[in-house]
């Protein structure tokens, strides 16, 4: 039996970046806040320290702060008529674990998503006719608009202090910035770090084709910085060991670095690390959810903590897991396509061209998790698809992120994987060579989702996750005319070899490709076809409400976490300011 | 084959193709009196040197360790594989001499061997493309039956263990296995030569503490400064220049 413990204004599942902002915003409120996180307390000036911290055999390969898969992991299949199998160790996706979550060890690439990516349905059909998305492409607007949603995209950089170049303030183009991109209103809070050679070479050989390189939106600061909260971030070492690990210099935005020091001496907010809820106590009837059952992983108790409101900010596997497992809203079956609880799940379709310059010096360690120059030409809907063969695009960049030695070490096609042939390239080519990266959107599909496994369990004895997914003809064309850009720049930049890779065949969860999961709880404001409303507020529980890329309709061209951040301060705006005056259903059904 | 050969015998070795056999051989009886590594001197660490740090003449006799879980035969199967990824030449010493065998033992013989930070629950189903490894061994066990299969394939196709073949059967036994055409009992050669690559490779690059990596010969051989890794006032001045500096691990610093 579960211990019940006193009742509590507000309880969060998940102490990542959307349980982070979320707990700071209600503790604004003067509310009372239990935060559970199933892993551990991470404290930077203790946990990410030199010289440990360089491990990269620890922390890359061994992949010490992300969740552990003897504990939960996910299963998969290609389709419904194949038998998933658990992943049994996580390679293509990292998901985080612990006090900050994936934002501990994150890159902190940090964009905006374009406004013709907010309402995606509505600007594709109105440029393309209603017949330009596929029957079976389930993409449809969020709910929210960017207009709406700027200056909540704005906090969130406040809150980071990104290192950027604004290319639209208030309308304004603004040379050296990104033109594509969404109004702003105001300048990045931290001038761009400073480019690597491979960046500048990028820049130079974007310009002459006739593209409008920028620098990478990035929460690696390059000055120190105090954020809103009065949090002082030091400046970026470029020491090559930002994604995979904690920020030996203070210097990278996370949930630790930002929030969590002014969240620790808040004494409302409680955060129970090592704490793994279980499930939500759900009152159908009521359209409410009463409580959140966990175990304390420290002595295997059991607890039930009732709550007035419940927030999952458990990622993306987490909050559909913990909806479906508690029995909250109709699970989504692809035969009928009825039903919306796990459906809309994406990843990305990223591919990389790796670009050779004989005789070059790069220093390619010398680098930082989100230095690099980018172009946004062929994303979204920046290009004219009439006559394309697909939806959809991406940016593509040359991100100096790092060259630790065991994973990065680029050969040119062709070269053995080992003896002297491959030594002898490994060293010739290590100091002279860089990637880029094609950002692929990643739109949904009716016959990739997410359920519970019938087989397959975690330690807490619920069923895993099951994620049904492959590339779709869209995802391949997309990916190799976007590959095929990049290896034209790559050409222009004077590469001695190209290596373009585009993403073909079917999707395989072992190489790593980004952790930019989405989907699973999409929002919208039909209750038919999503699971939250444009709130973020579940349609059958209107106390809960879910934060994260999981309630993405669909997945863009960009990595997922400026607009995560930015969708959760709209999301404890409508809480703050809305729903505690007049507890209800935010928006009808 | 009784002592440990000197550094310059392998290079030699490694030229007229007799190394693996003779790393074999130090696995089997290590001679204790080799010398120890040589340390470092002290002002070179932070200044930018104009020539490239010669691998080959700093590098330490080696000196093979006891093994944690390793047989006999297992230590020789990974050295003998790991020589022929890895060989000597003026790169830097073969894998074996790096200390590669070393670190497997030792990650073997610990956590990750065990199966740590992996979903072990059945029901088992064979591998699937696209969907990752199945096997409920732990890597430990997952090794040492592909190192069983290996022998047994070599001894089946060339009459010997794998280590006890010449460089250039032991190359080609082990392109056979990569291409998944070795024959195994039970065990795919390639995800176990897969497996195995990984961790050859993981020995030769990761930071020296892990028994591998000796004197940062594959830092050496690539020109990767290592730690402190602070490049704030650096990336301006070296942009388009050599950074060419002693590497230092972990330990330089603890
Ligand atoms: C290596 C890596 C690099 C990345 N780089 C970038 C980048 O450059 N740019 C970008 O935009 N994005 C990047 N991402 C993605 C980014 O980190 C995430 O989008 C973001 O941090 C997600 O925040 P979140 O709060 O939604 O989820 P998370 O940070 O995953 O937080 C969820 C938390 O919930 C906890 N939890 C889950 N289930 C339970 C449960 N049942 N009970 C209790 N706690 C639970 C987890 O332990 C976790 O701490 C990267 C991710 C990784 C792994
Ligand atoms: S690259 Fe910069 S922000 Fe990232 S971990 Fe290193 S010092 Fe920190």
């Amino acid at each position: 039996m579960a211990k019940k413990l006193p009742e509590v204004d507000a309880v969060l599942v998940g102490m990542g970046w959307s349980g982070s902002i979320m707990a700071r915003e209600l503790s604004k409120a003067g509310l009372t806040v239990v935060a559970l996180e199933r892993g551990a307390n991470r404290v930077p000036g203790e946990d990410f320290t030199l010289p440990g911290i360089r491990d990269e055999l620890r922390f890359s390969v061994r992949q010490e702060l992300m969740q552990d898969p003897s504990q939960e992991t996910v299963t998969f299949r290609h389709g419904t008529d194949k038998q998933a199998l658990p992943m049994r160790r996580f390679g293509s996706f990292l998901p985080g674990d612990g006090v900050g979550g994936m934002g501990t060890h994150w890159n902190a690439m940090t964009y905006r998503f374009l406004p013709s990516d907010h309402s995606l349905r509505s600007h594709l059909t109105q440029r393309y006719g209603k017949k330009s998305v596929p029957d079976d492409m389930l993409i449809s607007d969020w709910g929210v608009t960017y207009d709406e949603l700027e200056g909540h995209y704005d906090r969130f950089e406040k809150l980071c202090g990104l290192s950027g170049k604004a290319g639209n303030i208030k309308g304004k183009i603004h040379p050296g910035g990104n033109p594509f991109e969404g109004w702003r209103s105001a300048e990045y809070p931290n001038k761009p770090l400073k480019p690597s050679l491979a960046g500048t070479m990028f820049e130079a050989a974007t310009k002459e084709l006739g593209y409008n390189p920028f620098p990478a939106p990035a929460g690696n600061m390059s000055a120190p910085y105090v954020n809103p909260e009065g949090v002082r971030l030091g400046a970026c070492q470029y020491c090559g060991h930002c994604e995979r690990f904690g920020c030996e210099a203070n210097a990278k935005s996370s949930p630790n670095t930002t929030l969590l020091p002014v969240l620790a001496k808040e004494p409302k907010v409680d955060i129970r690390d090592r704490c793994y809820a279980s499930r939500l106590v759900y009152d159908k009837a009521g359209k409410k959810v009463t409580a959140v059952v966990y175990v304390d992983l420290r002595t295997g108790e059991e607890y039930e903590q009732p709550a007035g409101m419940v927030f999952l900010s458990a990622w993306v596997f987490g909050n559909t897991h913990m909806m479906l497992h508690s029995g909250i809203g109709q699970p989504y079956d692809p035969k009928t396509g009825k039903g919306v609880v796990g459906r809309n799940y994406c990843h990305q379709v990223q591919s990389q061209v790796g670009v050779f310059f004989e005789g070059k010096e790069m220093n390619p360690f010398m680098a930082a998790g989100s230095l690099g120059m980018v172009i946004d030409d062929f994303n979204g809907d920046n290009f004219d698809h009439s006559g394309m063969d697909f939806l959809g695009g991406g940016y593509i960049a040359l991100n100096s992120t790092n060259a630790r030695p065991i994973l990065t070490r680029p050969v040119p096609p062709g070269t053995p994987r080992w003896g002297s042939e491959w030594k002898e390239a490994t060293a010739k080519w290590y100091r002279s060579s860089a990637s880029m990266n094609c950002q692929g959107s990643n739109y949904s599909s009716r016959g990739n989702y997410l359920d519970l496994d019938p087989t397959y369990k975690d330690i807490l004895g619920r069923p895993l996750i099951r994620m049904t997914y492959n590339f779709t003809d869209n995802d391949r064309r997309m990916s190799a005319f976007l590959t095929e850009k990049g290896a034209g720049i790559a050409k222009a930049m004077g590469a001695t070899h190209i290596a373009a890779n585009a993403r073909k065949g079917d999707f395989d969860v072992v190489p790593y490709q980004s952790s930019h999961n989405t989907g699973g709880t999409p929002m919208g404001t039909d209750p038919k076809t999503s699971v939250v409303n444009k709130y973020l507020q579940s349609w059958d529980a209107h106390n809960l409400f879910v934060l994260g890329a999981s309630v993405f309709p669909q997945n863009a061209g960009y990595n997922p976490t400026g607009a995560v951040g930015a969708l959760t301060y709209w999301a404890a705006d409508a809480v703050v300011n809305k729903y505690l005056k007049n507890p209800g259903h935010l928006m009808k059904a | 084959m009784t002592e440990a050969l000197p550094r310059r015998r392998f290079l030699i070795g490694a030229a007229t193709g007799t190394a693996a056999v003779t790393v074999a051989g130090a696995f089997a009886a290590p001679d204790l009196a080799a010398a120890q590594p040589q340390e470092t001197a002290p002002e070179t660490k932070s200044a930018p040197k104009p020539e490239t740090t010669a691998a080959a003449a700093e590098t330490p006799e080696y000196i093979p360790e006891p093994m944690q879980v390793l047989t006999a035969t297992e230590a020789a199967f990974v050295a003998a594989a790991a020589d022929a990824m890895i060989p000597a030449d003026d790169l830097s010493p073969s894998g074996s001499e790096c200390g590669v065998v070393t670190y497997i033992d030792r990650q073997l013989a610990g956590a990750y061997g065990a199966g740590a930070r992996m979903y072990r629950a059945g029901p088992f189903h064979a591998a699937v493309p696209g969907a990752g490894n199945q096997s409920p061994l732990p890597p430990l066990e997952f090794f040492r039956a592909g190192i069983k299969a290996a022998n047994d394939w070599t001894k089946a196709t060339h009459g010997k263990p794998l280590d006890g073949l010449e460089p250039a059967k032991i190359a080609e036994a082990l392109k056979t296995m990569e291409a998944g055409k070795a024959e195994f009992a039970s065990i795919g050669s390639r995800p176990f030569f897969n497996a195995l690559l990984t961790m050859v490779m993981e020995g030769f690059f990761a930071d020296p503490m892990y028994g591998g990596n000796r004197n940062m010969a594959s830092w050496r051989m690539i020109g990767y400064p290592g730690l402190p890794a602070t490049y704030a006032d650096k990336i301006d001045a070296f942009r388009g220049k050599r950074y060419d500096v002693e590497p230092q691990s972990i330990a330089d610093f603890s």
